[in-house]
C-alpha cells in the first residue's frame, strides 16, 4: 500500500472540491499507520474509531454544505503531553500509565472545533525531557531516514509521524527545541510559536516558563493552516497573549513567491562554528546564499549571552520542573504504589507512598531533573545558580532585542548534529543536552522560531535544518521567511526532501500502549 | 551561603534532595545518578558572575497584569469525572494513605 503524501493543504483542497472524503483519507492514514508504525513506533495509542467517527461527521457537513474550516476533515496526531478527553495520556511516563483525561486541552478542542480527526497520541521523551524519544517509558521512536537513529526529541513521534507519512499534520511542545530539533533531524517543518500564542491549558507543564505548543508538518504552508487553528487567546490559561494573531497563512503565501526583497536577515555569530557537524554547517551556508538570492540582505548579528544560554536553561528547566511534577504524588491521578509495612509495624504514609509511586513510576532523566531542579532552588545555592540564571535570562532577551534592531528575523542551523545512533547518547546527560544549543534560547525569550528542512549532510545523507527567528508576536515573519526558503530548496532538489528518503519497511505495531499492560 | 559553591553534589547530598523531592532511590542509583549531576552541575556553574547586581531577574518573558472576569457559572467536572482517575476513592472522595506520623 502506497502512503498518501499530499499536503495538509492538498488534501483541504481535494475535501473542499470534493474529489475525496475524510473518511477515505483518515482510513489511508489509519492503514498507513497499520503498516510502517511497528517499525517507526511514532504513535502509543491509535484511535482508529475515534478518528473514523469524526471523519464521517466531517464528511456530513461537507454534504450538507457548511464545514468548520479550511483543515476540516484533515487528519492530525497530538503528542501524548497534551489532554485529550477520553483517550489516554500518559506524557511516555509510567506514573501516567492507562491515565485517561476527563478533560481536553484548548488545542485540543480547537482542533475538534476546526473539524480534524485525532489519529492518536504521539511518543515522547517522558514528560518532554530529552532529545531523542528514547527517554519515554513505552519505547523509542526510530527515525524514518534510518530506522537505528533518533528521531529527535522530545517531540519525536510526533515528528516522525509526519516523517513517514502516518499523519499529514501533528502537533508538538516545544520547551527547549522539541518541534524545531526532530523537525531538522527528519526533514520535517517544526514551528514554536510566541510564548503565550498558543493556549497551554491542558499541556501538561514541564517548564511552564518556556512551554509552548505547535504544529509538526511537512511544509510551512501546512504550518500556518495548524497554527492558525490553534492560536488566540484563551481565558483558561493565564499566560495567554490577548491580541490578535498575525495573519500567518497570508505570510506563508506571500512567501511561497520566493522574493525576500528588503528583508534583513541575522545570522547569529554564536549559533554556529565548534561543535557543528560540517556537513550542517555547508546545508546552512547553502541556505543563507539562496536567501540572498531572493533579495534578502544578510549581516552577521553578535549575541554575546547565548554561550550562556545552555547553562541557563538547565538551572531554570529543573527548577520548574520539579515544581511542576510535585502534583505527581499518587494521590489524585496516575500510578500508586504502597511501599510494604514499615519496620515498627506503622501502615505506610502518604509521604511513603508518595516516595515510592515517584520511585518507581518515573525515569533516570525525570529524576535527574528533579533532582537537580531541588537543588537550584535549595537555600545557600538559590542566588548563586536559580537567582543568576533569571539574571542571565534577562541578558539573553536583551541580546535578541539588539539584534532585531539589526535584523527582521535570525537565522542559525536548528541542531547541531544530524540524527545520531540510537543509545548513543541515552546514559550521558550533557551530550544530549548539547542537541538544543541552538534552540534554547529562543526559549528563554519567548520568540517565535521555525525549523525549514535544509537538505542533506554530504557526510551521512541525513536531514539537517535552518531555525529562523523572529520577534515576539512576530510569528509571520518566520512563516514568510521559511515559506521563501523552502521555494528556493525544493526548487533546487526539485521536490520535497522526504521524496529522498528510502521506503519504511512494513511491520505492523505489536500493540497500541498507553494502556495498562 | 558560600560564596563560591562547590560545584559538585555528593552522593549524601543527592540522598537528601532526593528526601526533599520525595523519591525514594535504590543505592545503585544513588551512584549512577551523584557523578551524573555533578558533571552537570560543573558545567551549569559558568554562569556564576555572567550577570552583575544591576541586571534584573526574569521569570517570565510576558508582561503580566490582573485579569478578571465576570463570576458566572460555567460547566465543570462531575464529581465522577474529577475521580475517574483516581488510584482509590471512596464515598465520592481521594481515599488516602494515612497523612499524620505517629508522634503526631
Amino acid at each position: 500500500m502506497s502512503a498518501d503524501r499530499r499536503t495538509a493543504a492538498e488534501l483541504a483542497a481535494a475535501l473542499a472540491s470534493g474529489d475525496t472524503t475524510s473518511v477515505a483519507i483518515t482510513q489511508a492514514h489509519l492503514d498507513r499507520i497499520r503498516e510502517v508504525d511497528g517499525a517507526v513506533h511514532a504513535f502509543l495509542h491509535v484511535d482508529t474509531e475515534g478518528a473514523l467517527r469524526d471523519a464521517a461527521a466531517s464528511d456530513e457537513r461537507r454534504a450538507a454544505g457548511s464545514s468548520y474550516g479550511p483543515l476540516d476533515g484533515v487528519p492530525i496526531a497530538v503528542k501524548d503531553v497534551i489532554a485529550t478527553r477520553g483517550l489516554p495520556t500518559t506524557c511516555g511516563s509510567r506514573i501516567l500509565e492507562g491515565w485517561v483525561p476527563p478533560y481536553d486541552a484548548t488545542v485540543v478542542a480547537r482542533l475538534r472545533a476546526a473539524g480534524l480527526p485525532i489519529l492518536g497520541k504521539t511518543n515522547m521523551d517522558e514528560f518532554a525531557m530529552g532529545s531523542s524519544t528514547e527517554h519515554s517509558a513505552f519505547g523509542t521512536t526510530h527515525n524514518p531516514w534510518d530506522l537505528d537513529r533518533i528521531p529527535g526529541g522530545s517531540g519525536g513521534g510526533s515528528a516522525a509521524a509526519v516523517a513517514a507519512f502516518e499523519a499529514p499534520l501533528a502537533i508538538g511542545t516545544d520547551t527547549g527545541g522539541s518541534i524545531r530539533q526532530p523537525g531538522a533531524v527528519t526533514g520535517t517543518v517544526g514551528v514554536k510559536p510566541t510564548y503565550g500564542g498558543v493556549s497551554r491549558y491542558g499541556l501538561v507543564s514541564l517548564a511552564n516558563s518556556f512551554d509552548q505548543a505547535g504544529p509538526v508538518t511537512r511544509t510551512v504552508l501546512d504550518a500556518a493552516l495548524l497554527h492558525e487553528v490553534i492560536a488566540g487567546h484563551d481565558p483558561l490559561d493565564s499566560t495567554s497573549i490577548d491580541q490578535p494573531v498575525p495573519a500567518l497563512v497570508e505570510a506563508a503565501r506571500r512567501g511561497s513567491d520566493g522574493d525576500l526583497t528588503g528583508v534583513r536577515i541575522g545570522v547569529v555569530t554564536e549559533l554556529g562554528g565548534e561543535g557543528y557537524q560540517a556537513g550542517v554547517l555547508s546545508r546552512f551556508a547553502e541556505s543563507v546564499e539562496l536567501m540572498t538570492k531572493a533579495g534578502a540582505e544578510v549581516v552577521e548579528v553578535s549575541c554575546p549571552h547565548f554561550v550562556h544560554a545552555l547553562a541557563t536553561y538547565y538551572l531554570i528547566l529543573p527548577a520548574e520542573a520539579s515544581s511542576n511534577l510535585a502534583r505527581f504524588d499518587a494521590m489524585r491521578y496516575g500510578l500508586r504504589v504502597t511501599p510494604d509495612v514499615a519496620e515498627n509495624g506503622a501502615p505506610p504514609s502518604a509521604e511513603d507512598v508518595m516516595r515510592a509511586t515517584r520511585e518507581a513510576g518515573f525515569g533516570d532523566e525525570v529524576k535527574r531533573r528533579i533532582i537537580l531542579g531541588t537543588f537550584a532552588l535549595s537555600s545557600g545555592y538559590y542566588d548563586a545558580y536559580y537567582g543568576q540564571a533569571q539574571k542571565v535570562r534577562t541578558l539573553v532577551t536583551r541580546d535578541f532585542e539588539a539584534a532585531f534592531e539589526r535584523a527582521d528575523v535570525l537565522v542559525s542551523p536548528t541542531a547541531p548534529t544530524t540524527a545520531f545512533p540510537i543509545g548513543e547518547k541515552v546514559d550521558d546527560p550533557l551530550a544530549m543536552y548539547l542537541n538544543d544549543l541552538a534552540t534554547i534560547p529562543a526559549n528563554l525569550s519567548g520568540v517565535p522560531g521555525i525549523s525549514v528542512p535544509s537538505g542533506l549532510a554530504e557526510e551521512d545523507g541525513l536531514p539537517t535544518g535552518v531555525q529562523i527567528l523572529a520577534p515576539a508576536m512576530a510569528d509571520d515573519r518566520v512563516y514568510r521567511v521559511g515559506a521563501a526558503l523552502e521555494a528556493a530548496l525544493l526548487d533546487q532538489w526539485g521536490g520535497p526532501l522526504l521524496d529522498q528518503a528510502p521506503d519504511v519497511p512494513s511491520v505492523e505495531p505489536v500493540e497500541t500502549t498507553g494502556e495498562r499492560r | 551561603m558560600p560564596d563560591t559553591p562547590e560545584h559538585t553534589i555528593s552522593r549524601n547530598e543527592v540522598a537528601h534532595l532526593a528526601d526533599l523531592a520525595r523519591i525514594d532511590l535504590s543505592a545503585d542509583e544513588l551512584d549512577h545518578l551523584a557523578p551524573q549531576l555533578s558533571v552537570i552541575l560543573e558545567s551549569i556553574a559558568s554562569i556564576q558572575g555572567v550577570a552583575g547586581d544591576d541586571v534584573p531577574p526574569t521569570s517570565h518573558t510576558l508582561p503580566m497584569t490582573n485579569v478578571f472576569r465576570d463570576d458566572v457559572v460555567r460547566p465543570g467536572l462531575t464529581a465522577e469525572e474529577a475521580l475517574s482517575g483516581a488510584p482509590e476513592v471512596e464515598q465520592q472522595r481521594f481515599k488516602v494513605p494515612r497523612i499524620l506520623g505517629d508522634e503526631q
